[in-house]
Order: structure tokens, then C-alpha cells, then sequence
């Protein structure tokens, strides 16, 4: 039997509103203690004063890229940057080649992760058949294979028809519906937000609107359909109180929100004079938007936050601004982007940063975690707040190198990963 | 005499004095092209690849004649006959240019900011001969150049820049070229065709009677129909009559007024043929001061002055 120890950390689990300095015992991988003073025999002991103990962090939202473009990433390097970046479990997005959209695909994910993966991986299945917004994917047997969702991400659900029969049929099976919300015809071509900084740069943009008139759209349809849907990478202030409004309507919409968006504007564009490691889609907005997705953060309306951790290889994001792929990767960022850029700041308290990282996302998906009680999985995060670390591109674990944070020095990091008491990344 | 840039990669980045210098340099330039002998010294040994990745015919031969005239050995790339048709891309063909060690790569490319990129990789001087609808810096200075010698003076000028303000860089180089120099700019066009936030740039109207009245210069730009998705304005048709300029639209403006048009015109769509081939219209004056201007641009990037 396996045991750890894990002695004298600042231990926070707002799903038990707990925070305080205890100790946490692990045994067969599942927690079986949390005391102020645990004192046992024949275990390995790790002493963890002044670091804050959390429940291991779950991205929603993560590109793994294999099957069919492991020259970008693999199951075994997306997980391995997903345990040095604090993240326990990641949701897999379907957008592999071949898409995820039969229960074979959905076997073959799970069976390499088990192999070759260093954090959990649940893979989400497409909405329609080859996301392509057509026919429906077989969500049955999709579920029954390991999927925990469903999403056409990245391939928006243009079709208001098919949106509601997926919203609908999804429900049998208490699927969450994750919507990539982008009106396509507004977005032809578009290669950065659109605004006074696309206009100066000459640079094809996205309205704002194109993503609120599709979270407005999910919102009345989840209502429609009594389903539920949980709107991704949510970047536009309009957005946020379309999902602020449908809340408040009591409709089963949550959302969730990107560091790049919270940390970064479409300004950004202009000062790095067109480097595409900028563009990503939705693409960074204006100050406003910004501002209302940290507002959106602070007051419960964006339920978590999600990394649409994007690795491209060198030759995708070495182009012409408008050639170059969209996305970043940000599993081995996103943790101390939340810390430096909304938990010092006072945005939110850690009790608070924990439910975007932890408890929220578990229980948008119904994801075992979330949790240090007694009986959860030994899935655990360790932080140290202090600690100032600058992004180094060139040591990520990730197969990407595409970030627009390189250079930057940050505060606060994850120092150690343990999934299923197992320690999978530490840097003590 | 010389720049605060290394490259010239718009006009947004230089000062006014930056302006004035190239105007200046120019001015002093241009008498060469009326020699019997038209040609000096100066950029003697130095090595120009002017890189065109969309067609161009004016701002092309511009360049080369201006290369010829400061005796620069050039050599000229255009993506029809490059490895680009042959599926190259962009940092392949330049690091291949690189190695034959240019002094200078001028560069047109219908990705707004691609000289960004080449100024990021190469250790040669980049010159923006027009990227995407971001900015077309030595189109502008030709203008401005046109305006001074027609005018004497660009500041205090009112000038109507109108038409298809989204997909133009001509505009967006004029705009900050005109405004440095001390001129009032009055941006028009159809609603469709003025993106967003072009208003904090310089005042905006949709109706080209206001945007003309007591005007000192007026210049119109190309309906850009190759990089239209469609659906900006119902037909040529209307667009003539709400945006075109015509002889009796004219008399607004100033009764000197001048007529700009970057080229290739679309007779009978933004201009009609009797304005553009009419008394006011300086746009052959354009073409002889696109030269002097690219002369200018040439002899200060290259450190033609006597730099070591």
C-alpha cells in the first residue's frame, strides 16, 4: 500500500469551505485523512509549510492533438506539460484527425492515456458526425466509452437546428453541451478582434457581437430544450452578460474563461508588431472586454477557468500574421497567470481561485476531484504564491512553443502534481 | 541627413522630421530625372531585391527606375515566376535572399504586416512597398511630395481622402502622413467601407458633398473589387452616384483644387474619365514624384549621404 504524507500545508477546499493548516494522509491512492496533526508510520512525508494545498486542477479545455498531428503534441507530452502546469485531469477536445466522434476514437484516446499519460485525460466526443455540423454523433455510445462531454469546438455549430437537437438529444445521457460560440458569417477571414486596433493594423477582424449573437442563441436554445450548455473560451463583454442574464434566468448555462483573455488585449497585436504568437481565436479583445471578463470571474458568472492549451508547430506560427494557425498553448502557464493576474491583484481570494481551477470545473462536468475530503481521489495541487518564475518557452514540456507570455516573469507557480497519490511533477 | 528608423515599414513610426527629411531629399533628387544623363554615383555597390508579391506595375517599375538612377545593383522577384508559386514559404524564400547578403529587400505582400516579419528575420533594410491594407508609405510620401510642390505647403490643407477606406493602405499611410504634416484630413466613403474605429483617426462622413466642400486636394481611392467578399455597396452603379467624382461635384471644392488617385483607376466607378483626365488632376504628376520619393527613400536608408 502506497501512503503519503502531505505535512503542514495551508490546505484550501472551498467545497467543504475549509482553510486552514492541516495535514492530508493518502493511502491507495484516495485521501483518507485531513487533520491538523497526522502523525503516521511507514510513510513517505513531504513537508509543505507555507504552500497552499489544493484539489488538483482540471482544464475543460485542452488540445492534445493525437490522433493525427502528434507532430504538434502528444497524449504523453500534453499531459506531462499539463502536470508541471498543476492540472490533474484534462478534458480532451475532439478536433483530432480522425475527429472523436465514435466510441472506437474515444477508446483509443483513453487506452494511450492510460499508457502514456501523466494526469487524467477525459475525452470529449463532437456534437455532429466529422464536426460538421450536420448530422449528430452517436452521443450513447460516446458516453458509454469515456466521453464527458460533447463539443464541436473550434468547428462552431453554425446550424441553430442542429444546435437544438444536440442540446436536446445530449440530455439522455446528461451531456453537457460545449459551445465554441462564433457566428462564421461575421467572421470570414477574420484574423484578429475587430476594432480600431484591427483597423490600424489592416488586419481582418471578428466583431465582438459574432460570439455574443451565438451565446445569446445557446442560452435560448438551452432554455428551449431544458439542456444544458457551457459556453468555452468566453472573451466578449456582451458574452458575459448574455451568460450573466441566462443565469440569472435560471437556465443550465456556465462558462468558462481564458488566461490569455484575462490577461492580455488586442493591443498586443500592434506593440508585438504582428507576432502570431497574438493570434488565437476568439481573439484578444479590447480593454473593455477584458475588464468585463475579469468582472465576469470575480462575481461567479464565468464559472472557471480553461486553458484551449493549443500547441502548433514552429512552421504553423512562423508565417504571415493572417497564414498563421490560431492558438497558444497554456497548460504550463495558466495556473500562475490566475495567481499574478487575478489572485494578487485581489480579484479573487484563493478560496476563490481554487473553485475556477478545481471545484467548478468538476462539478460543470460531474468530474470525480474537485475535493481534498475524505474518500476523494488523491488527485492534489500544491502553489507557492511566492514564488517568481519567468515563462521560459524553450523548457515547456508541451511539443509547443507558441506563447505570447515568453519572458514574462510571474508570481506564484504550481510547485507539485499528485494524481491518484502519485507524485507526477515536483519542484520543491 | 538621415532617419530615426532602420527600415521603413510605414509611416505611423516616423516623426515629422523623418517626413520632412525624405520630402526634403527628394526635392533635391528629383532635378537628376531631368538630366540628359540621368544617373549618379551614390548607391554605388549597394544591393536592392525588390520582393513583389502582388501585381504591381507603377510601384514596381517606381522602384527600380529610382535603384537605376542612384546606380544600386537591383534585382527584382515577383511571385509568379518565384519558388512561392511552388508552395515556398515567406522565411524560405527571404533567408535564401538573405544569403546573397542584400543591403536592401523591398517588399510588397498582400499580408498586412509581412515587412514586420522580414524586419524580425533579416539583416537587411526593409522597405514597405504596400502590405495588405496596412500601409503603403511611399505612396503616401509621393502625395505629400505632390501637394507641397502643387501647394507649397501641405499644413492647413483640407483634404478629402474618399472611397474604400476598409481595404486601402493608401489611405492609412496618407492619413498619418497628411496629419504629421500639419493638413486637415476628411475621411469619406459608404458605411461598408469604413471600418471601425477609422473615426479616431480623423473625422469620418458618409457623404462625399460634405467631405469635398472648400477642399484643397481631393484623393480618391480604388474600389479595391479583388479583395471584396462581396455585398459592400449594391451596384457600381449607386456607388457612382453617392461616391464618385464627377465634374459637377467638383465645384465644392476649392476652385484649385487638386486630384490625387494612387492608380490603377476604376474610370466611371470612383472617378469619372473627365475629372480624372481634367485640368485639377495631378495624378501623372504623382508617378514622375513616385520615383524622386523612392530615390529619397533609397539615399537615406542605404546611408547613400557618405556613411562609411
Amino acid at each position: 500500500m502506497s501512503r503519503l504524507l502531505l505535512k503542514g500545508g495551508r490546505v484550501v477546499d472551498p467545497a467543504h469551505e475549509v482553510d486552514d493548516v492541516l495535514d492530508l494522509l493518502i493511502e491507495d491512492g484516495k485521501i483518507t485523512q485531513l487533520e491538523p496533526r497526522i502523525s503516521a508510520k511507514g510513510v513517505e512525508v513531504v513537508d509543505l509549510e507555507g504552500l497552499v494545498v489544493a484539489p488538483g486542477f482540471i482544464d475543460l479545455h485542452t488540445h492534445l492533438r493525437e490522433p493525427g498531428r502528434e507532430d504538434k503534441e502528444t497524449i504523453a507530452t500534453g499531459t506531462k506539460a499539463a502536470a508541471i502546469g498543476g492540472f490533474t485531469a484534462v478534458c480532451a477536445m475532439p478536433n483530432t484527425d480522425p475527429v472523436n466522434d465514435q466510441a472506437g476514437i474515444t477508446r483509443a484516446i483513453l487506452e494511450k492515456a492510460k499508457a502514456a499519460g501523466m494526469v487524467r485525460v477525459y475525452p470529449i466526443g463532437a456534437i455532429t458526425r466529422g464536426s460538421r455540423g450536420e448530422e449528430l454523433a452517436e452521443y450513447g455510445d460516446l458516453r458509454d466509452a469515456g466521453c464527458v462531454a460533447i463539443s464541436d469546438d473550434g468547428r462552431p455549430v453554425a446550424s441553430a437546428r442542429v444546435m437544438r437537437r444536440a442540446l436536446e438529444y445530449a440530455k439522455t445521457f446528461g451531456l453537457t453541451v460545449i459551445d465554441h460560440c462564433e457566428e462564421p458569417t461575421l467572421s470570414e477571414k477574420a484574423c484578429m478582434n475587430e476594432g480600431p486596433v484591427s483597423t490600424l493594423l489592416g488586419l481582418r477582424g471578428a466583431p465582438a457581437a459574432g460570439e455574443a449573437i451565438m451565446v445569446e442563441r445557446d442560452i435560448l436554445l438551452a432554455e428551449l430544450t431544458g439542456g444544458k450548455v457551457h459556453i468555452a473560451h468566453i472573451s466578449a463583454a456582451l458574452s458575459v452578460d448574455a451568460v450573466r442574464r441566462g443565469k440569472a434566468r435560471g437556465i443550465q448555462v456556465t462558462a468558462e474563461a481564458c488566461p490569455h483573455h484575462f490577461a492580455l488585449t488586442d493591443e498586443v497585436v500592434k506593440e508585438t508588431e504582428y507576432d502570431t504568437h497574438t493570434k488565437m481565436n476568439p481573439p484578444l479583445r479590447a480593454e473593455p472586454d477584458r475588464a468585463a471578463v475579469v468582472e465576469g470571474l470575480r462575481d461567479g458568472t464565468i464559472d472557471c477557468i480553461a486553458t484551449d492549451h493549443a500547441p502548433h508547430t514552429v512552421d504553423d506560427k512562423r508565417v504571415e500574421y493572417d497564414q498563421a494557425a490560431f492558438g497558444i498553448v497554456g497548460l504550463e502557464t495558466a495556473v500562475a497567470l490566475s495567481i499574478d493576474k487575478l489572485l494578487s491583484p485581489g480579484v479573487v481570494d484563493i478560496a476563490g481561485l481554487v473553485r475556477l481551477l478545481s471545484s467548478n470545473p468538476a462539478r460543470i462536468l460531474g468530474l470525480p476531484g474537485g475535493t481534498l475530503a475524505a474518500g476523494s481521489p488523491a488527485d492534489v495541487t500544491v502553489l507557492d504564491l511566492g514564488k517568481k518564475k519567468a515563462v521560459d518557452p524553450n523548457r515547456f514540456a508541451t511539443k509547443g512553443r507558441n506563447t505570447p507570455f515568453g519572458g514574462l516573469s510571474l508570481k506564484g507557480w504550481p510547485v507539485m502534481t499528485i494524481v491518484g497519490g502519485h507524485v507526477v511533477f515536483r519542484d520543491l | 541627413m538621415s532617419l530615426s528608423q532602420r527600415h521603413l515599414l510605414g509611416i505611423e513610426p516616423l516623426d515629422v522630421k523623418d517626413i520632412q527629411a525624405i520630402l526634403d531629399t527628394a526635392d533635391s533628387l528629383r532635378e537628376i530625372l531631368d538630366r540628359p544623363i540621368k544617373k549618379v554615383p551614390a548607391l554605388r555597390g549597394k544591393t536592392v531585391v525588390n520582393l513583389f508579391y502582388e501585381p504591381s506595375t507603377r510601384t514596381r517599375s517606381s522602384f527600380e527606375m529610382a535603384e537605376r538612377v542612384l546606380s544600386a545593383d537591383s534585382l527584382s522577384i515577383a511571385t509568379a515566376s518565384s519558388s512561392a508559386a511552388k508552395g515556398e514559404t515567406l522565411i524560405d524564400t527571404v533567408r535564401n535572399i538573405e544569403a546573397m547578403s542584400p543591403d536592401m529587400i523591398v517588399l510588397r505582400h498582400a499580408s498586412s504586416g509581412a515587412p514586420h516579419f522580414l524586419a524580425r528575420h533579416c539583416r537587411a533594410v526593409i522597405v514597405n512597398a504596400g502590405d495588405g491594407a496596412h500601409e503603403h508609405p511611399t505612396q503616401a510620401l509621393l502625395d505629400a511630395l505632390t501637394l507641397r510642390q502643387k501647394k507649397g505647403r501641405v499644413k492647413g490643407l483640407k483634404v478629402a481622402i474618399v472611397g474604400d477606406l476598409l481595404h486601402s493602405r493608401v489611405a492609412r499611410s496618407n492619413i498619418y502622413c497628411l496629419q504629421k504634416l500639419g493638413a486637415h484630413v476628411v475621411l469619406c466613403g459608404p458605411p461598408t467601407l469604413v471600418p471601425p474605429g477609422l473615426d479616431t483617426l480623423a473625422p469620418v462622413t458618409y457623404d462625399m458633398n460634405q467631405a469635398i466642400e472648400g477642399a484643397d486636394a481631393i484623393m480618391m481611392l480604388r474600389v479595391q473589387f479583388e479583395r471584396m467578399t462581396g455585398g459592400y455597396f449594391p451596384s457600381v452603379r449607386e456607388y457612382h452616384v453617392r461616391y464618385g467624382l464627377t465634374v459637377e461635384r467638383l465645384r465644392r471644392a476649392k476652385r484649385d483644387v487638386l486630384i490625387l488617385h494612387p492608380g490603377p483607376m476604376n474610370r466611371g466607378v470612383e472617378i469619372a474619365s473627365d475629372v480624372a483626365d481634367g485640368p485639377y488632376s495631378v495624378i501623372l504628376d504623382q508617378v514622375t514624384n513616385g520615383v524622386a520619393v523612392r530615390m529619397a527613400v533609397l539615399f537615406l536608408l542605404l546611408g547613400g549621404a557618405g556613411e562609411s
